[in-house]
């Protein structure tokens, strides 16, 4: 019954994880320019392969794979944001334009308040 | 039995976003584009990894997942850096290139001087040790 309970679960975590890259690669050719579609790989993707490294740790069923694979999942889950903000901030310095339904343009028009 | 079924629906999904992906590579309109849809490729592999860890049983594939989503991580970070550089010499290209460009001009003489006196040396060195065996 657990193990059927658990089969369960791994099944509905690997598919979750294959709808978020789904969306990711959906959201990659959908969306107008770099910056907006860097939201979809880097948020979605990553959640979606990081949900299937947790299926595997939680598939072995040993402490030692679960810890491997939470190591995997914190990884991730950590260098995503600070890849996809280099990137970006390498894209918008080299001077590659914003799409035009962009409505603001921090970097360019600072915010007064700060 | 539930498991199999939606490792093996996993792994359609997963072929059609990497197919997305690709489409995006190959017509992506600049590099930063490419540069995402390549980051986006390393998190799909890794996901497809991961599935054949469950379907096989052998948990030494997450380590290998592990080391790629690393790599991907550098390739990255190393892409944004060249992104960043290539886009400041183009900006720059007045100031920089007039002193790259005399030491070239210097070089491609004393080349040329060089060259015959090391063939001449070359070939009688070589020579000499061809004589000497015989």
């Amino acid at each position: 019954m657990i193990a059927m309970l658990m089969d369960t679960l791994i099944a509905l975590i690997v598919l979750l994880g294959a709808l978020f890259a789904l969306a990711a690669a959906i959201g990659l050719n959908r969306l107008p320019d770099v910056y907006s579609r860097m939201h979809a790989a880097s948020k979605a993707g990553t959640v979606g392969s990081a949900l299937m490294l947790l299926a595997v740790g939680l598939h072995a069923g040993d402490l030692a794979t679960l810890a491997r694979a939470l190591a995997g999942f914190f990884f991730f889950v950590l260098t995503a944001p600070v890849s996809a903000h280099l990137l970006a901030m390498a894209a918008r310095r080299a001077g590659y334009p914003l799409a035009s339904q962009s409505v603001v343009d921090e970097i360019k028009n600072p915010p007064e308040s700060i | 039995m539930i498991l199999s079924a939606a490792l093996w629906l996993a792994l359609v999904i997963l072929g059609l976003a990497f197919l997305l992906t690709v489409w995006r590579v190959v017509r992506g309109p600049t590099l930063p584009d490419r540069v995402v849809a390549l980051d986006m490729l390393v998190g799909i592999v890794i996901g497809f990894i991961a599935l054949i860890a469950i379907r096989t049983g052998f948990t030494l594939y997450i380590d290998i997942a592990i080391s790629l989503g690393l790599v991907g991580f550098l390739a990255t970070v190393a892409f944004a850096r060249f992104i960043l550089s290539s886009s400041g010499e183009e900006e720059e290209a007045p100031t920089t290139h007039p002193p790259i460009i005399p030491p070239t001009v210097r070089q491609t003489p004393l080349q040329e001087r060089r060259k015959p006196a090391r063939r001449d040396k070359g070939d009688g060195g070589a020579a000499a040790r061809r004589r000497k065996p015989r």
